[in-house]
């Protein structure tokens, strides 16, 4: 599918109804549509033409809603973007849940925040805002939201009871969070049961919502750029450089090689820090004693080399709009990359040893598992859907810091399972030592690292494969050099979408494997 | 599984020295800013500090560790760069101490952790007390999962208003004596999210605070410092020159 004939294709099928356009700087396709005409075109891009949804972006203009569907992935036709708007007054747009599954999280997070109504969509309202928190109808995300307002707060009902599907004799509903275990992030569970089997699950999130899309409003870039490496810091680098991404695009900023390079290097680090710390939960949930020590061990390990290399165990204060704030010296990149290589090998003979331990395959082997089906019809991203037979990967489909001059392979496993998504961490962290190795090559001596951009109005998407998957923040720059709109669509917002389906119909024991074997971070889902 | 004991008696002891002594491994923390005399550069490097953790005093620059994010932005990208002290030991008293422990708990304590709005970050670092490493065990220091086993209520974030409810009543479930220790800067000043309507600037608007540790996270040494200095068995980092007072700008 390339470009002229979606402008054909757009052209015939919804004359008057639809308009096409195309950026070629960006690769972006837009079309413009009326509401009448947006369910079916937004349908027939991801069921026709082979897009996956990306997220819904709305902003709210001087006079009209704009709301923004932003699809990916279909092979050799770059972005494209859906736009549809309305007058303030008309809140209502129809709902595209029927067919494409994805928004069903974005049109409540929209509907909660803006208080925009998406007609057609079975389920809005409690979402963000929790009811037993806050008053109906705040729509803080709106530009006429006083944050300083009191009484916006209601006391939580002490005689609230979730709401029971199961309806069996002894059925009861096991209520988990927000704080349970050991050291875990807020999340609440409610798993209905008969008494072994999880038979329903329902996920409730946001108890750590921050509103780091409110908080950007009318920041300074760099004080945005503080807060996109801070809102979720396990993969603080990835977020920064997607943020850094979308400002550059918007003021048509060109990074020097060697920052590209660098940025490729510790993004690549980051990802194989983080796949160890999510190995290390996984050994931990199946309560493999040495495992975990051996894979925490390895993060440990991994959080040191970044700390020697950068000065920060999260890769901190190194990101720049126009490149990095600093220079690394080559060999100190050279000593990191040595020690990630020795640290691959043991995590090599860490997967030779899990493998054929029976104890621990039986409790990871068929559990949780996700179709190749369900991760297409809740575009899925990362890992997660990427062991379900998805072969996403933005660094594959649209190559960002120069990747696609990078030899590498997107790993795929077809079973979806826990497993499976374990096997996936392990290989993809060879392929992000494989990465390393050709970007130090790659790294020229005495090359600026940086070129300060010089800020202009506009708006753009930036997007970069983190760890956990695909994210995409789109950033919108107003005359002032201010950031007008600031949303961030995360992998794990899309992963915990479908993470009760995993659940389901699994012995409670096996609870905190599947969710281990997610890898999925509230602090990103709730930003 | 008898190549997992194996593995496990090969791989040696791997865990630090501190607190008996000191920890002198790279990339165990990222250290902090440290004040001091500064002529012409100060007011530059005051106005690059975006969360005000750089306080002017009479031509010296004073630090608040507490809102230091770790951005970075007085040491790169600077002509004259604020020096960085790559130490651990940095867990304060909080201006309100309330209760001491005692000697009962000297030897062993029962840390409850409560996420109220981290990044991940923070509770990462705590996680890692329980690797190798740092293998908080040896020191009596265990988590438990519920209140009411816990001496020490441990909390990374900036507190939520959806997590104010749960924290409050997760402080009420435990039996006294018990003690609070904030982590990280968004426990202590609110951080990056201080400015946010749906954030408290810090676990002290909510509780009171008996320990805090600086840090954007701490690293795991440091957090292990606050829980020794919780116990009585390190001191709190003394107010050295160049560091602002605890409460400086609260």
């Amino acid at each position: 599918m390339n470009c002229t004939e979606l402008k054909e294709q757009i052209e015939r099928r919804w004359s008057g109804q639809a308009q096409y356009g195309f950026d070629a700087s960006m690769s972006t396709t837009e079309v413009s549509c009326s509401r009448t005409v947006l369910v079916e075109v937004c349908r027939r891009i991801v069921e026709e033409w082979g897009f996956s949804f990306a997220g819904l972006i709305v902003e709210e203009g001087a006079t009209e809603w704009r709301l923004r569907y932003v699809f990916y992935g279909a092979p050799g036709a770059g972005w494209m973007h859906v736009l549809a708007s309305a007058p303030l007054a008309e809140k209502v747009f129809p709902s595209v849940v029927e067919w494409i599954h994805g928004a069903d999280w974005h049109e409540r997070e929209a509907e909660d925040l803006y208080g925009v109504r998406f007609e057609g969509h079975p389920h809005l309202g409690d979402f963000v805002l929790h009811n037993d928190a806050w008053q109906e109808g705040l729509e803080p995300m709106r530009r006429g939201f006083d944050a300083q307002a009191a009484m916006r707060h209601r006391r939580p009902d002490a005689d609230w009871r979730p709401r029971r599907i199961v309806q069996e004799p002894g059925a009861f509903i096991m209520p988990i969070g927000p704080k349970f275990s050991g050291v875990t992030e807020s999340v609440h569970f409610l798993l209905e049961t008969v008494g072994e089997d999880v038979i329903r699950s329902s996920t409730r999130l946001f108890y750590k919502w921050r509103a780091v899309e409110k908080l950007a409003e009318g920041k300074r870039v760099e004080e945005v750029l503080l807060l996109a490496e801070r809102f979720a810091a396990t993969t603080a680098f990835a977020h920064g450089l997607a943020f850094s991404q979308a400002v550059e695009s918007i003021s048509g900023t060109q990074v020097p090689p060697r920052a590209r390079t660098l940025r490729v290097f510790l993004a690549e680090l980051e990802r194989l820090r983080q796949h160890a710390g999510a190995i290390q939960e996984i050994c931990e949930s199946t309560a493999l004693v040495v495992a975990t020590s051996q894979a925490g061990m390895l993060e440990e390990e991994l959080l040191r080399v970044s700390g020697e290399l950068t000065g920060h165990r999260y890769l901190f204060g190194l990101l720049a709009p126009g490149g990095l704030l600093c220079d690394l010296p080559t060999d100190a990149c050279r000593r990191a990359l040595g020690r990630s290589q020795d640290i691959l090998q043991r995590l090599n003979e860490l997967e030779r040893r899990l493998s054929i331990s029976s104890s621990f395959l039986d409790r990871i082997e068929e559990v949780g598992a996700i179709s190749a089906v369900t991760a297409k019809d809740y575009s899925l991203v990362g890992p997660v859907a990427r062991a379900s037979g998805l072969a996403r990967d933005l660094r594959r489909e649209q190559p960002y810091c120069g990747y696609d001059a990078f030899n590498f392979e997107v790993p795929t496993e077809q079973e979806g399972d826990g497993f499976a998504r374990l096997r996936m961490l392990f290989a993809e962290a060879r392929q992000s030592v494989r990465i390393m190795e050709q970007a130090t090559a790659s790294l020229k001596a005495g090359e600026e690292v940086c070129r300060a951009p010089a800020l202009r109005a506009g708006a753009a998407l930036g997007s970069v494969e983190a760890p956990r998957g695909a994210t995409f923040h789109w950033v919108r720059i107003d005359e002032g050099g201010r950031i007008a709109r600031y949303r961030v669509i995360t992998p794990s917002f899309a992963n915990w979408h479908s993470f009760h389906l995993a659940a389901e119909n699994f012995a409670f024991q096996d609870f905190p494997i599947i969710l281990s074997t997610f890898d999925l971070s509230v602090a990103e889902n709730d930003r | 599984m008898s190549q997992w004991v194996i593995k496990g008696i090969r791989t040696g002891i791997k865990t630090t020295a501190y607190p008996r002594g000191t920890e002198n491994a790279a990339g165990v923390t990222p250290g902090l800013p440290l004040g001091g005399g500064f002529g012409a550069g100060a007011t530059a490097l005051v106005e690059r500090c975006l969360t005000h953790a750089l306080v002017p005093t009479d031509g010296e620059i004073a630090v608040d560790s507490r809102r230091c994010v770790h951005c970075y932005r007085c040491v790169r990208g600077v002509e004259h760069p604020l020096n960085w002290e790559p130490t651990y030991e940095w867990a304060g008293t909080a201006p309100r101490p309330t209760n001491e422990l005692g000697r009962p708990f000297q030897r062993s304590i029962h840390i409850l952790v409560v996420d109220a709005g981290d990044c991940g970050a923070c509770l990462n670092e705590v996680k890692q007390l329980n690797n190798p490493y740092y293998n908080m065990h040896r020191l009596g220091f265990f988590i438990t999962p519920t209140p009411r086993h816990a001496d020490v209520l441990l909390v990374v974030g900036p507190v939520t208003d959806q997590m104010r409810f749960a924290l409050k009543k997760v402080y009420e479930a435990m039996p006294t004596p018990k003690r609070v220790v904030a982590v990280g800067a968004c426990a202590l000043s609110g951080g990056v999210f201080a400015e946010s309507f749906v954030c408290a600037n810090g676990v002290a608007d909510v509780l009171p605070v008996d320990l805090e540790v600086p840090g954007n996270p701490p690293p795991p040494l440091a957090i292990l410092h606050g829980l020794l200095v919780a116990v009585g068995r390190k001191p709190p980092l003394a107010p050295a020159a160049g560091h602002a007072p605890p409460m400086a700008g609260r």
